[in-house]
């Protein structure tokens, strides 16, 4: 069974559909969305749609510190530029999208694998995993062989070894990586709706549970056009170039 | 989880469909048994890991290691792996086995020839480009874990200690000490660098050495303090031990033995390829040199080690692909000086972008001549003389580094093939070739050669015509 993840969508639906059909292409059957379905981007009706109609067909939708900033909830974490964009995003937001958002479960325990946008130690404190010892923390926290999630928005593979010690990983898109069961894996599927690597490719990651083996992607999208959608709904100037030049 | 005590197999047992024949091998990590099974005719062997109490914790990241490889790679330079047991379970790896000699086999009755040496050499060095090519570096080369097949190709084998460069490294935190054979391990890898390819060169350069003195070059030493005296205390010439080893050997042998990573051949290609041509070998004072250096000069190399900085590590293909070599198929009879132009302007480009390449200039002559008197003048000897003085004469403007550029009067009544077969022996990158145009003398005549050598080349091929005149 392939898993397609895709984290940090930000409200890019050009980037999310690109990513699906690549995804569907490489023979994804199950979906999981990995949090900050919306912000920064022009879209969160149309994204927050396509995404229920995914979750309607038993795919697994996490909340996202952009999704409760929409909810109203705290949005300290979040800069200015972001704090404008997620006032104009619950403008945009019907009933029926909030309650979708509202019914969103922090984290999700599945088989052998647990998924969630930030780290699994503290779900609801929105931790930054970006080195080895956030990676441990996260990684004590639950006892899945994969540990799925977002937030950071570089792609990046925690692996422990016969030690026990986290350590990072970059991984090279489109290469199959074995990723042993006995052994736990963190995996940041990267921001398929804003990346921040020099690349303005949207990122999302596959894991093959059967044969145990996990691969990243890069797919382009016509990111202009996100671009101009950004500037046309009045959203500050630096998210749409963020887009632009993919850092 | 891991079973705590993997209980080992008797033979007569059938495990997974394979039925254990006799026990190969014993060794610190892993037990090798010769298998049989129904659905394959040709010999396997099974390897199983040793696990449990007092078994080395290191042995099942060593494991799970070689399948990653083995499961990665493919080609006549690894062994084909068969079947692979579930590691929570059995683990084990069937593989086919490999009934041609051992390298280490060479080594029992004292120093081998010259020819021999360069032989194995090229062998050898030509696997491990083929292992580089797949991202992998092997780490862990001995005489031991190279294998030939009856056809002669060398194979490695012994995956444990080696490094994808696309995947996550499980050594790495296992090993923040040095990993791998006391006597072949490089300098960088006693500082815990797995991620540089010129480490296997290292290892090669210790293996000729070896094959043609009799000797190891550091000797097996045990500790880290006598590990790290090969960063500042240089080995006895080869020479000096044997002395009917030739100059270009011994450069080759030091030259793969330098310290710096940096210093050393880019690529294994390029090993097998001063190997395979002597003549064409730069003897610089490592190959003439009789003596080991003075202790002044040894002094203050410990000196400097006391410092030592590993050479920052390339990506295992990409360091493969600034190490190009580059054929450049220069056709001296039929060239005009717009083509000429148009090719040496090419080859100025490639050079220019890539550090470490290697430019191979060669031209293809017909053995025979035909409908021409047998004359002195017309000797096949002086034939190649000339053909040599004229791929020099060609690349004078182009005023590259004489230690990068070579000449090769190859010698057949088909050109292309011959261009195609020595990139091939020759582990050539990129072919540079001559297209035929309109206004050319002799029209049709190097083009046809282009033709065949896109159509069939191993590589890249940069077809090569001048700017039309408008």
């Amino acid at each position: 069974m392939k898993l397609a993840l895709f984290a940090d969508i930000h409200s890019n639906l050009e980037a999310l559909q690109a990513c699906l059909v690549h995804a569907r292409t490489q023979g994804a059957e199950r979906f999981a969305f990995l949090g900050d379905l919306v912000g920064y981007g022009p879209d969160p009706v149309a994204v927050l749609e396509l995404i229920q109609s995914y979750a309607a067909e038993g795919a697994v939708v996490v909340l996202g510190n952009h999704d409760a900033a929409a909810l109203g909830n705290s949005t300290e974490t979040i800069n200015h530029h972001a704090r404008a964009a997620i006032e104009w995003t619950r403008a945009q937001l019907s009933d029926r999208h909030v309650a979708f958002l509202s019914g969103l479960p922090l984290i999700v325990h599945e088989e052998n694998m647990t998924f969630v946008h930030a780290s699994a130690a503290a779900p609801d404190k929105w931790i930054y995993v970006s080195d080895p010892l956030r990676a441990a923390y996260s990684l004590e926290a639950t006892p899945a062989s994969y540990l799925l999630s977002g937030h950071v928005h570089e792609q990046m593979l925690y692996y422990t070894g016969a030690g026990g010690r986290p350590m990072s990983f970059v991984p090279t898109p489109g290469v199959a990586i074995p990723v042993a069961r006995h052994r736990r894996w963190l995996v940041i599927a990267g921001s398929a709706g804003q990346p921040r690597d020099g690349n303005p490719a949207a990122c999302y990651a596959m894991l093959d549970n059967a044969h145990a083996t996990l691969t990243y992607h890069r797919v382009p999208y016509p990111h202009v056009v996100t671009a101009d959608k950004i500037r046309a709904a009045g959203l500050p100037e630096r998210l749409a170039l963020r887009l632009e030049h993919g850092d | 989880m891991v079973t705590d005590m993997v209980a080992l197999p008797n033979p007569g047992d059938v495990l997974d469909g394979f039925r254990i024949e006799e026990r190969l091998y014993v060794g610190g990590m892993a037990v090798i048994y010769r298998v049989s099974s129904p659905t394959s005719e040709s010999p396997l062997v099974m390897k199983i890991p040793r696990l449990g109490f007092g078994e080395p914790g290191t042995s099942v990241i060593g494991y799970e290691t070689e399948e990653m490889v083995l499961r990665s790679v493919s080609g006549p330079h690894v062994p084909r792996l068969i079947a692979r047991g579930d590691i929570e379970r059995s683990p084990y790896l069937v593989m086919e086995y490999i009934s041609g000699r051992r390298l280490s086999d060479w080594l029992d009755h004292g120093p081998v020839a010259a020819e021999e040496v360069a032989r194995l050499g090229v062998a050898l060095a030509s696997a491990v480009h083929a292992l580089h090519r797949q991202d992998v570096i092997h780490l862990d080369l001995t005489p031991g874990n190279v294998l030939f097949r009856p056809t002669g190709e060398a194979v490695l084998v012994d995956f444990g200690l080696a490094r994808h460069g696309h995947y996550p490294d499980l050594m790495a935190e296992e090993f923040a000490r040095p990993a791998g054979t006391a006597a072949y391990i490089s300098p960088e890898q006693l500082f815990g660098v797995r991620c540089d390819p010129r480490s296997d060169v290292f290892a090669i350069g210790v293996i000729l050495y070896e094959l043609a003195t009799g000797q190891l070059p550091y000797g097996s030493p045990r500790g880290a303090k006598a590990l790290r005296r090969r960063l500042y205390r240089d080995p006895t010439p080869p020479r000096a031990i044997v002395s009917t080893i030739p100059e270009w050997l011994q450069e080759i042998i030091l030259r793969c033995l330098e310290v710096d990573a940096r210093a050393r051949y880019s690529s294994a290609a390029q090993v097998a390829f001063d190997l395979s041509h002597p003549d064409q070998v730069n003897i610089g004072e490592r190959g003439r040199r009789l003596r080991r250096d003075g202790s002044w000069k040894v002094f203050r190399r410990w000196w400097r080690a006391a410092g030592y900085e590993p050479a920052p590590c390339p990506e295992v293909s990409s360091q493969l692909s600034s190490a190009p070599i580059v054929l450049v198929a220069v056709a001296v009879e039929y060239t005009d000086e717009l083509l000429a132009q148009a090719m040496r302007d090419a080859v100025r480009r490639t050079f220019a972008s890539e550090r470490d390449s290697r430019v191979v200039l060669a031209t293809v002559i017909s053995p025979v001549s035909i409908g021409r008197e047998r004359t002195e003048e017309d000797s096949p000897a002086n034939r190649r003389i000339r053909g040599r003085v004229q791929l020099r004469h060609w690349a004078q403007p182009l005023r590259l580094p004489p230690d990068r550029v070579f000449c090769h009067v190859l010698e057949s009544s088909n050109p292309a093939d011959a261009l195609l077969e020595y990139a091939r022996l020759n582990h050539v990158d990129q072919i540079i070739i001559g297209a035929s145009y309109p206004g050319l003398p002799l029209f049709g005549a190097p083009g046809a050669t282009a033709d065949r050598v896109v159509s069939a080349a191993p590589c890249s091929v940069l077809v090569v015509r001048p700017m039309e005149k408008r």
